[in-house]
């Protein structure tokens, strides 16, 4: 993992001494509300429904269990005993006091983390494939790169105040886990035919009230022009992005209105310039010192099965679907990649309690290098775990109830916090997810329905990812009630997509049982078991799933 | 501040209003008391039944926010029930209760 080295300590340790001041200034009378806003939210802190909110970055969602511990710690001292975690791989604490969030900065910093733009116009935390470093089909680990934009981005003076929030995802293998085609810029580590190391580069891509995919503006960039590229990007945004319009001011909007082709050619003409000075271009040394960070854990040789896994598989109904749906191909044999659900059936999706926190940090040091990841699925991850000690793992995770084997299946829902406890929020999305979760619940019934990505949010502002599940449910409230939009054959992956709403939405009663009826049409219409959700809908288009919902026209 | 004040003025035809807003300190969800002070409980609201009256509270509540008790004022309509004040709309009843999928953490809501 990335170390703090002297200047980021001094960096971190410096912000958290300037924010305390500014808290002390603010509950001094010192500064107004409204002098104090913009800079409690650049340091990660919200005001929302019922408290404050403090959203901690997790940069490119790779934890230690020393950090996941502190964690643990914080949400057990300041919080109500626990945390949410985000389709940013970040982590939200619900309860903070403003008084106590200095002393939180301070024991965040203790273990190198921070809150810095989690929030603002600027360069939001750089988010990566949680298998990266780990996965059997990755190029190379996206991660070193994550890092160097990091360190790039943070508190970048031309890019602090842009015309609005900018976020960057990487990942490393073409099986995208990332999300990188529905980001302002979106990296794919590629090799060229020369086997050099670059990047395909994605502009304009976004959710929110107009979801985009975005435009591929190179195929192949090589590695050391990251950071000229991206540069030039961004100063054609800041150029040109609007400020005029909040709703207008992301760079996919600017993208649309320019035209791919015209912005490629700003882009690459701004490229030409960076590029003259040489300031950033990469040197391989300084990526060979940031990758050295990342660096594989020394993990024993085993042989590709293991006995101990495929008995314990044949032993039992529960640990085999775990086995099946949990536990990824490592790039080692004899090894997986242990996806820990934070969907229980029933429960709140991404919330852990201090408990479990702790309890994942502790099992990391048995079963995992002391190495844990945050998707933006909401769960955890385990990256590096020996098949031999899956079964163990798992019997260890059944006692703190984090063994539930769903992993990409119907119940394992994206859902943001919704109007439970979002200032933002038209209408709840977590009720409905645990409604969808029971109804779907029975291990049969998810077995029999396969791989079917379900994402909900509670505005248009779609932390939920609505617009890219396979069924999306966008919450909005309608004459004071709350009213569920569906939409269809959305998809985050390499194949991404912007759903299509299916007709008119469902009151919050109704909606589970319409979400059941798009579930059973597939069923009935698919033309195997291996035929997908996705795969179906794409085949069949909207007419079936309308005319199950609404009759036919 | 002034933006939440203006919407609700917008809405002063409504009969029954109680006033706010979050605790500085905390964040803590308040509302302003017959007394003058701010009570985390809806069922002891000041209930404000004239604009005079809805105009006079938020005033309170401005001065409250300079004095770095609480931020953020604002009205929002309720009805009488049961002898308790309900907030008619749901992000509001929401406030007043805490999370509803999370009823360990529900707050008092009675008088």
């Amino acid at each position: 993992m990335y170390r703090y080295d002297e200047f980021d300590r001094d960096f971190v340790d410096g912000r958290v001494a300037q924010f305390s001041d500014q808290v002390e200034r603010r509950l001094s009378g010192e500064l107004t509300e409204e002098q104090f806003r913009p800079l409690r939210l650049m340091n990660g802190v919200y005001l929302q429904l019922h408290a404050y909110m403090l959203r901690i970055a997790v940069p490119y969602g790779t934890l230690s269990s020393k950090q996941m511990r502190m964690l643990g710690h914080i949400a057990r001292t300041y919080d109500r005993g626990y945390g949410h975690f985000t389709t940013r791989q970040n982590l939200q604490f619900n309860w903070p006091a403003l008084k106590d969030v200095p002393a939180i900065l301070k024991d965040l910093a203790s273990v190198e983390m921070h809150a810095l733009q989690t929030s603002g116009n600027c360069i939001r935390n750089v988010t990566a494939d949680h298998f990266a470093g780990a996965a059997a089909d990755e190029v190379a680990d996206p991660r070193p790169y994550a890092e160097i934009l990091r360190q790039w981005s943070s508190i970048h003076p031309e890019f602090s105040y842009l015309p609005r929030k900018f976020k960057l995802a990487v990942t490393g293998s073409p099986n995208d886990r990332a999300a990188i085609q529905l980001h302002d810029i979106g990296l794919e580590v590629k090799k060229n035919e020369a086997g050099e190391l670059g990047f395909a580069v994605y502009v304009g891509g976004g959710q929110g009230r107009t979801p985009m995919i975005a435009h591929k503006v190179r195929d192949f960039l090589p590695e050391e022009d990251m950071l000229a590229y991206c540069e030039a990007i961004m100063r054609v945004y800041n150029l040109h992005g609007r400020r005029d319009n909040k709703y207008k001011a992301r760079i996919k909007i600017l993208v649309h209105e320019t035209g791919a082709s015209e912005i490629t050619r700003q882009i690459e003409e701004e490229f030409a310039e960076v590029r003259k000075t040489e300031q950033l271009r990469l040197p391989e040394e300084e990526i060979a010192r940031i990758t050295a960070y990342f660096a594989p854990p020394a993990l024993e040789t085993k042989p590709e099965r293991s006995g101990a896994f495929e008995a314990a598989k044949a032993d039992s109904r529960e640990f085999a679907a775990f086995a099946e749906n949990n536990v990824s191909a490592h790039k080692r044999p004899g090894y997986g990649i242990v996806t820990i659900s934070l969907k229980p059936i029933g429960g709140i999706p991404g919330d852990a309690t201090d408990v479990q926190m702790e309890a994942v940090a502790d099992l990391a040091d048995r079963f995992s290098q002391s190495e844990i990841r945050v998707s933006h699925e909401q769960n955890l991850v385990l990256p590096h775990v020996a098949l031999d000690d899956v079964p163990a793992l798992y019997a260890a995770l059944v006692e703190y109830g984090l063994a539930t084997g769903n992993a990409g299946l119907v119940t394992d829902i994206i859902a943001c916090p919704g109007l439970d406890y979002c200032a933002l929020a038209n209408a709840r999305a977590i009720n409905i997810a645990q409604d969808l979760s029971n109804r779907f619940g029975a291990p049969e019934r998810q077995k029999e329905i396969g791989e079917l990505k379900i994402k909900i949010s509670g505005c248009i502002n779609a932390c939920g990812h609505h617009h890219v599940g396979h069924i999306g449910l966008l919450g909005v409230d309608k004459r004071g009630e709350e009213v569920y939009q569906i939409t269809l054959g959305g998809s985050g992956a390499e194949d991404a997509a912007v759903g299509t709403l299916v007709g008119p939405g469902f009151s919050g009663e109704e909606v589970g049982g319409a979400v059941e009826t798009v579930v059973d049409t597939y069923l009935k219409l698919r033309e195997s078991p291996e035929e997908t959700f996705l795969t179906a809908v794409r085949r069949l288009g909207q007419k079936p799933f309308k005319e199950a919902l609404y009759g036919a026209a | 501040m002034s933006a939440p004040i203006q919407k609700s003025a917008a809405k002063r035809n409504a009969a029954t209003q109680i006033v706010t807003a979050n605790r500085l300190l905390d964040g803590v969800v308040v509302y302003l008391d017959p007394a003058g002070g701010w009570t985390d409980v809806i069922g002891q609201a000041r209930v404000l039944e004239s604009e005079a009256h809805i105009e006079a509270a938020l005033a309170i509540g401005q001065k409250a926010a300079e004095d770095r008790i609480i931020v953020e004022p604002y009205a929002i309509d309720v009805a009488r029930e049961d002898g308790g004040l309900r907030p008619l709309r749901l992000r509001e009843a929401i406030r007043a209760k805490g999370p509803t999928i999370r009823e360990d953490l529900a707050r008092p809501v009675a008088a």
